[in-house]
């Protein structure tokens, strides 16, 4: 019955932000899977089956061969991570960075590695570099240093990378995360080898022709953090859900922007399959060039089907250790160079920086100063009752949890609010290209909303009108219900008027319901909304035009 | 200060060199107290000549100013002129400052109006051509940066123009300071003022040289190996090695990063005192250097006339035995010894020392330099700056502008420390040569605990000819004996010149190394100064510039 009214007003809505609703269903992002409120059902199922939809077909280009074809061999993938850190200056000088800005504009003597220069430490990368071990779960080195790696190419202009090497500042640590729940779900816990500091270089801007190239040395200098993982993930997916893991620890420390478009989180990862049982590893490929997770999850699932295929055919000899770039164009992997043996850095220590030493003390600063990490809010979403889809929604980035955690703080009930901000508040962020802070609406009035909802002072469906009116122009919940006058009507008298109204003006209509076409009702009900301006209860409206037509019926 | 003075009263209370700041001041009053007039500290340089006591030169400039006897200008068109004489056969020079004159007028101004007179006021100071300055080149004495003007000063260099120095000129050198003859210079050799057929030392040779014919008052020079006091102790000129982290290496162009510092050459220890007072001190531009606090090294230089008759007594000296044994010149030992009788007369506890770890020095500082060498020189590779060589293609533009720019000294190191820091000999010579430092550290710590300061010849010879040496890297090697154990401890040495040897048309100086605990300049100034101010019968000009 709820449901028929449901779809009565959902016509409606369309008029109301008919963006949101088209974004939504077109998307089927997981945000989108439950409805704000109870009534909502029959809206989530049809989701999920769309949802099924695109993971059956998903997981029979990529996924679905993998597992049932690799039997017997499974595959051992590390991940090593370039996070460009967020500081005001670069590791070494005082230049700001600003991605995107003209070539050669944010560099100075120290960065362009001109004579006589010395870098100097920039304490906020050891303030961001300890906040990251720290939220690894790493050990830190107490005292670390900075070593020289040495190479020639024209984007490092000092002819070697300040980085760490034998003691690097943080090492043995740990991410958690749960799988999503459409593949299966799950806590998996991966190992964390090492996070050192070291400095990018520049870049190299080659020209169409081919037969020059600008260097560019904006980026020289800026300071990174890599990160290492144990060789712990089996699959695309779980590679890709650490990075993403990563991506949303760096966010939430407020490290980096964690942006791989702009380079700021760099993945190169390293894939080689053996037969189940075995110790050794097989021969690696390290994968370059991948700039989502998606492209993360195909391109080691592609390189993993290749590596298995050759195992197959019995050329496993094919297989050497080498970096393959992702074609994105061509989905597969292609190789870039082969590798004749292991490249001679001549690592030795930095003789112009002096040690990094960490104190206790200090150590315990920024432990305190660490914001609660999404592992812990999962953990503390999973208790409240929300579902693991909701959990993971919420935690996933660090303003829409602050926002999830200031509403209930304003009174809300969990789960309506999870409603809330994942359905309508979601899709609107969506369609707008916003995110939750920059949208007028405050978790304040989001909880006024709910409990004006719960409250029975408006309906849900005026609720979500009033909802369009806060994030797009602001206000107070009470202040708009005020000027619109838009308080629900409950009274059971004004309400039987209208439906009586509607089933006058109807004959038709009502003729073929009592013929039997029982799915009119919803036909009714949205007719009565729209003559009450959507300011009906539903609950009682449903029950008044249920009571009529049925009893009229006989 | 860990020496005891016999009766400090008489010394130190307003017995002190002092910096004088303010204009109505005349230094005399302030060096020597309102009622000496006649000490030998501030009379000017030909009285000097004369008396064979060396006296500080920037003071007496000072003076000249103060009182306006003479005026800056003078004083620069002296030394110009002085320079550009005898600049055809000493050849010290790779560039000469155009705007000297200019910026000596700026002093007579500065004089006229009455301001305040900044403590470098009208001085001309050369600078060791591998030091960054904007308004000139700085080759670091390579072919591959001929030309390249660096976009800022030096930290040493900005310094001393805030002290109203007058930057006259930069010095030449081994190329990047590898060398100790300075024959290794891309440009040019540099010829010893006591000797026009001998070498001037090195690397900085061009510094020492220069000084030392009275080119300039000053100069800097930079140590890595003994870059300072070995052509200090060849052109008999005071050369002071501070401790590693005294002195900002900002603008210095890098050799080996954790040897080099920037030094100082003068011709008595009291301009090298006031010299090293304005380039010490922290600099955030270097992490590190040292945010150890600078004293007025030069306001604890005490007077000759207030000395009593064992002004150093109790000073405990340590000789260092390994310095003036088997393949040290029998008249370097000499003058070392006599040295140290000398200073045993002045008071000082002579004792003859042994540092075990000495003879080590030489190999493990040969790897660790080359091999921070090797690394510090790879931004030269014709890219962005400096002389670019080659076909276009990358490869070739590294390959030709390295081989056209580096000499064929800086390519042995390049290729030693490459090969020092390759994968699989790491551990047998890096880390074995840091082995060895950190072993040379400990014996210098435990010879400290028990002596104030140890002494040895700063070379082991004197000035050899030009050419001598070329061919022979080894021997030329073996004459850094001496020094590079204190660049590997890191500890400040002086070298003052302490008596000759023959050779040359007026006999070659020797210098003497003393050697203190690390930040202790204040201690090897003080002793060094009593030493020079009292040592008989000695008269370290040159005779090129006698003949002037």
């Amino acid at each position: 019955m709820a449901s028929i009214f449901f779809q009565g007003i959902r016509s409606n809505q369309l008029i109301v932000y008919p963006l949101a609703h088209f974004s939504r269903i077109q998307t089927a992002v997981y945000c989108t899977l439950q409805r704000p409120q109870g009534q909502a059902r029959p809206q989530e199922v049809s989701f999920q089956e769309q949802r099924k939809v695109q993971q059956t077909s998903s997981q029979t280009t990529t996924r679905k061969p993998l597992e049932q074809n690799m039997q017997g061999y499974e595959a051992i993938i590390g991940i090593e991570t370039h996070v460009q850190l967020s500081t005001v200056t670069k590791a070494f000088c005082s230049c700001p960075y600003f991605y995107g800005s003209p070539p050669n504009t944010t560099i100075c003597p120290v960065c362009m590695g001109l004579p006589g220069t010395l870098p100097v430490l920039n304490s906020k990368v050891v303030d961001f570099a300890v906040k990251l071990a720290l939220a690894l779960n790493c050990e830190l080195s107490v005292t670390s240093k900075f070593d020289r790696k040495q190479y020639f190419y024209p984007d490092l202009p000092k002819g070697y990378q300040i980085s760490q090497f034998d003691i690097p500042i943080a090492t043995k640590g740990f991410i958690d995360l749960d799988l999503p729940v459409e593949f299966g779900g799950g806590h998996k816990r991966f190992g964390i080898t090492r996070v050192h500091m070291e400095e990018d270089a520049g870049k190299l801007l080659h020209s169409d022709s081919g037969s020059y190239s600008h260097v560019d040395l904006n980026r020289a200098g800026v300071p990174l953090l890599e990160i290492v993982s144990e060789p712990d993930m089996r699959s695309g997916l779980e590679a890709a859900e650490y990075a993403a893991e990563l991506q949303r620890l760096v966010r939430y420390l407020g490290v980096s922007n964690g942006n791989m478009q702009e380079g700021s989180l760099r993945c190169d990862v390293n894939v080689s399959i053996r037969p189940r049982g075995q110790l050794e590893l097989g021969t690696k490929v390290e994968i370059k060039n991948m700039n989502s997770f998606s492209a993360m999850n195909r391109a080691i699932d592609y390189e993993i089907s290749r590596q298995f295929l050759l195992h197959s055919q019995g050329q496993s000899d094919q297989i050497v250790q080498e970096t393959r770039l992702w074609e994105e164009g061509y989905q597969k992997t292609v190789t870039m160079r082969k590798k004749e043996g292991l490249a001679d850095y001549r690592y030795f220590p930095e003789p112009d920086l002096p040690e990094v030493v960490v104190t206790e003390d200090y150590i315990e600063n920024i432990r305190s100063s660490l914001p609660e990490l999404p592992e812990l809010k999962r953990r503390r979403y999973e208790k409240m009752g929300l579902s693991m889809q909701d959990v993971l929604f919420l935690a996933d980035d660090i303003s829409v949890a602050n926002f999830f955690d200031s509403t209930l703080e304003n009174g809300a009930e969990a789960k309506l609010a999870a409603n809330w901000i994942m359905g309508d508040i979601a899709a609107y962020l969506k369609n707008e290209h916003l995110s939750i802070d920059e949208v007028k609406l405050t978790p304040q009035e989001l909880a006024e909303l709910i409990s004006s909802i719960k409250g029975g002072i408006i309906s849900g469906k005026i609720g979500k009108e009033i909802l369009f009116e806060l994030i797009t122009k602001g206000g107070t919940v009470q202040k708009i219900i005020e000027e619109k006058d838009l308080v629900q009507i409950v009274d059971p008298g004004a309400i039987e008027a209208m439906v009586d109204k509607i089933l006058e003006e109807n004959p038709k209509q009502l003729q073929q319901y009592r013929g039997g076409k029982t799915k009119l009702q919803g036909f009714f009900a949205g007719q009565v909304m729209k003559e009450s301006k959507g300011k009906a209860n539903p609950t009682l409206l449903n029950k008044i035009l249920s009571e009529k037509l049925n009893a009229n019926s006989k | 200060m860990s020496f005891l003075i016999p009766n400090p009263r008489l010394i130190l209370p307003a017995r002190r060199l002092a910096l004088p700041s303010s204009r109505s001041t005349s230094p005399r009053q302030l060096l020597h107290g309102a009622d000496t007039a006649s000490a030998t500290l501030s009379s000017p340089p030909s009285n000097t000549v004369a008396s064979g006591v060396p006296s500080s030169e920037i003071l007496s400039i000072r003076d000249s100013l103060l009182s306006r006897r003479r005026t800056a200008s003078d004083i620069a068109g002296e030394y110009l002129d002085r320079l550009h004489k005898v600049e055809p056969q000493i050849r010290s020079f790779l560039h000469v400052s155009e705007s000297a004159m200019k910026e000596a007028e700026e002093v007579d101004r500065m004089v006229a109006a009455g301001r305040e007179l900044p403590p470098l006021a009208g001085v001309l100071v050369g600078v060791k051509d591998n030091i960054c300055t904007v308004d000139m080149p700085s080759t670091g004495g390579s072919k591959i940066l001929k030309g390249y003007r660096p976009a800022f000063d030096a930290t040493a260099v900005r310094r001393l123009r805030e002290a109203g120095a007058i930057v006259v000129g930069k010095t030449n050198l081994d190329e990047f300071g590898m060398g100790s003859s300075t024959e290794g210079s891309g440009f040019q050799v540099t010829a010893n003022p006591w000797d026009l057929s001998r070498v001037p030392g090195g690397s900085s040779g061009g510094s020492a040289a220069a000084v030392s014919a009275r080119q300039c008052v000053v100069s800097l020079g930079s140590d890595t190996g003994g870059s300072v006091r070995q052509p200090a102790s060849f052109c008999g000129v005071v050369g002071m090695k501070p401790t590693y982290g005294r002195v900002s290496r900002f603008g210095l162009m890098a050799y080996a990063s954790s040897l080099d510092v920037i030094g100082c050459f003068g011709s008595s220890i009291a301009d090298v005192a006031i010299l090293l007072n304005v380039i010490s001190g922290h600099d955030r531009l270097d992490s590190t250097s040292s945010k150890r606090d600078v004293p007025d090294f030069a306001n604890e230089l005490v007077s000759l006339n207030n000395l009593d008759s064992k002004p150093l007594k109790g000073l405990k000296v340590g000789l260092i035995r390994e310095t003036i044994g088997e393949g040290v010149d029998a008249g370097v030992v000499s003058a070392v010894q006599a040295a140290a009788s000398h200073l045993e007369h002045l008071g000082c506890v002579l004792n003859e020392i042994s540092l075990p770890s000495f003879s080590l020095g030489l190999p493990a500082y040969y790897i660790l330099a080359s091999s921070e060498a090797s690394s510090n020189l790879s931004r030269y590779d014709g890219l962005r700056y400096g002389n670019q060589v080659g076909n276009g293609e990358l490869s070739s533009i590294y390959g030709h502008s390295r081989a056209n720019g580096f000499g064929d000294e800086v390519k042995m190191r390049i290729l030693m420390g490459t090969y020092a820091l390759s994968a699989g000999y790491y551990d047998a010579y890096y880390k074995r040569a840091q082995q060895v430092r950190t072993l040379i550290q400990k014996c210098f710590r435990d010879a400290m605990n028990d002596n104030d300061i140890l002494i040895s010849p700063a070379a082991p010879s004197a000035a050899y000819k030009i050419g001598e040496k070329t061919n022979n890297p080894l021997a030329m090697y073996a004459g850094d004996i001496m020094t590079v154990n204190v660049n590997l401890a890191g500890l400040p040495a002086l070298v003052v010149p302490c008596g000759f040897v023959d050779g040359g048309p007026a006999g070659l100086p020797v210098g003497l190394q003393i050697i203190a605990a690390a930040f202790c300049e204040d201690t090897l100034l003080r002793v060094g100064h009593i030493f020079e101010q009292t040592l008989q019968n000695c008269r370290f000009v040159p005779p090129l510039y006698g003949a002037n």
